[in-house]
């Protein structure tokens, strides 16, 4: 690991006497950045410790909307939404992530900025448009099984690996971001990640000084939740294909629905050409078909990952076939299927 | 605060921040019980306990732990008494070449917990569950070279006095 200097954030305030955001990270859990910085491909100079930042440790809520610090555990995050299910769909996407060991150190906001995990962007011997912007990507020849389908570009295939971040893209999330100036603002999750186009590099629309103190949940959106996750192994592994959805069924036709899909784009992705085919009419088997094609109908695949379109489309449906279904045995239903 | 507590025992923090825990335990305290089998989180070798809940101790920086009270494998024990969960590994012949079985014994202690706490767990999302997958589940972060996996699980279950719910 290369040398750094240590600034110990207690408040955002703190960020003004940050003398430099050059070269800088900050530091929540540590258990994605550590990992990088061993690895060299993250060497920042300086690191923004935020293990003192206990103001962004609660939860609370106020008029129904859910404010969480960015601080948050992933393990403190699940068990506050297990017991809350309208929050559902985040609590089944914390714990079908990671092992009790890595949620009880990472934060909400570490969880939201992590890396992906492309083979080619963690072997700084090949070539990655991230981490080297200009080297090549060597992932649309390699190996790609675990790679992106939709939104990818000719310069990097890389997918986001947030099981959490799916979820809060479907929840609508907002992040709240305070910077150097003092300057607070809010961005809906939706928007916080950049497609990566010709600067892969660039994954977010934060600038340096851009501390998360929080991430909220205005409306959470009604019926049912399901976090449908597909992988290698049935724990302790990342997603080939996830699919985030709230559904709700309301006289006949879908009132309200929402759907975020993981481990297929380089960011979370919303799947509103999904929804949009949905919305106001009545669910059936052909319907679901329909929207899964309105979304997938731009999808790329590069070789090793051509199963994930066909995957990805069953998936969806059939996580839409239960939703629906449960909406129709059990009218104005509101989160988990099944909860102990 | 300048210091960490280790197994009850209070230790200035390393000069250099790059020290994980896991480095510091065994090049600062001798302390070997903690494994490094892949010190990059994916794992489970090197879990330790750190203000009771588990964690790996690969990717802990250790300067970001001042203040917080440790406990390795090490300090499990009540002297000369083992805990119940290492007596059930050797009851239960719970491993084979040991390398992954500090690690376990941690993990296992947090799971007990977890399951007296009512924590939840994917598997409760399912139709169906039972117990056993339910151990499985919490237990998936440590993972054993030899397969001794039905025998860990033994000893966890058969020392866990969680009532089904
Ligand atoms: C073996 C393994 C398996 C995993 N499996 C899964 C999985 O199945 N699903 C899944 O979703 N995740 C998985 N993870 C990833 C894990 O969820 C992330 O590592 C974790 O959520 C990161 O949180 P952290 O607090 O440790 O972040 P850190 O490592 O501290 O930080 C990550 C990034 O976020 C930035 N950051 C942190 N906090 C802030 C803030 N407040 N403001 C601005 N920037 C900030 C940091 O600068 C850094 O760039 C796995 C990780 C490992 C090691
Ligand atoms: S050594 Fe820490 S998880 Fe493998
Ligand atoms: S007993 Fe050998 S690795 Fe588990």
């Amino acid at each position: 690991m290369k040398p750094f200097s240590v600034f110990s954030l207690q408040h955002a305030e703190d960020l003004s006497q940050v003398a430099s955001f050059k070269h800088s990270r900050f530091l929540a859990g540590g258990t994605n950045l550590v990992d990088l910085m061993k690895h060299q491909i993250e060497r920042p100079d300086h690191i923004i410790d935020l293990s003192g930042f206990d103001e962004a440790n609660q939860i609370t809520e106020d008029d129904g909307r859910v404010v969480i610090g960015a601080m948050v555990t992933n393990t403190a995050l699940a068990d506050y939404a297990y017991k809350h299910p309208r929050l559902s769909l985040l609590a089944q996407a914390l714990l079908a992530g990671a092992t009790v060991q890595l949620r009880n150190r990472a934060s909400t906001a570490g969880n939201l900025l992590q890396r992906t995990r492309c083979y080619y962007f963690y072997d700084t011997s090949k070539a990655c448009n991230k981490r080297e912007p200009g080297s090549g990507c060597a992932a649309k020849e390699g190996f790609n099984r675990i790679h992106a389908i939709l939104g990818t570009s000719e310069h990097c295939i890389a997918t986001h690996p947030s099981d959490m971040a799916t979820a809060m893209v479907a929840l609508d999330a907002r992040v709240h971001i305070c910077n150097a100036a003092g300057v607070r603002r809010e961005l809906p999750v939706r928007e916080l990640y950049t497609l990566p186009g010709d600067t892969p590099h660039v994954e977010t629309q934060l600038a340096d000084d851009d501390l998360i103190t929080a991430v909220s949940i205005d409306t959470v959106p009604r019926g049912t939740h399901i976090y449908q996750k597909v992988r290698d192994r049935s724990s302790y592994a990342f997603a080939l294909v996830s699919v985030a959805c709230t559904l709700r069924v309301n006289e006949g036709v879908i009132d309200e629905v929402s759907l975020a899909l993981g481990g297929v784009a380089p960011r979370p992705w919303h799947a509103h050409q999904a929804e949009a085919c949905l919305l106001g009419n009545p669910p059936s088997p052909e319907l679901f078909a329909q929207a899964a094609e309105a979304e997938l109908k731009d999808a790329r695949s590069y070789g090793g990952n051509d199963y994930k379109v066909p995957v990805l489309r069953r998936t969806l449906t059939h996580v839409l076939n239960q939703a629906s279904d449960h909406q129709r045995a059990h009218p104005s239903h509101e989160g988990a299927m099944y909860a102990r | 605060m300048s210091s960490i507590t280790i197994n009850q025992q209070e230790y200035a923090l390393p000069s250099d921040p790059r020290t994980t825990l896991l480095d510091f335990l065994h090049q600062n305290l001798q302390l070997f019980g903690a494994r490094k089998g892949c010190d990059h989180g994916q794992c489970g070798a090197c879990t330790v306990l750190v203000d009771g809940e588990r964690m790996n101790a690969c990717l802990l920086l250790t300067f970001q732990l001042a203040g917080k009270a440790v406990v390795t494998i090490e300090g499990v024990a009540d002297n000369d008494d083992l805990h119940p969960l290492q007596q059930a590994f050797i009851d239960n012949d719970a491993f084979q070449c040991g390398f992954c079985t500090s690690g376990q014994i941690c993990a296992g202690i947090a799971a007990q917990r977890e399951l007296q706490e009512q924590r939840p767990s994917a598997v409760w999302f399912d139709a169906y569950y039972t117990r056993l997958e339910d151990v499985k589940e919490r237990l998936s972060g440590n993972l054993c070279r030899c397969g001794a996996y039905p025998h860990i699980i033994e000893a966890v279950t058969s020392t866990d006095s969680t009532p089904e719910a």
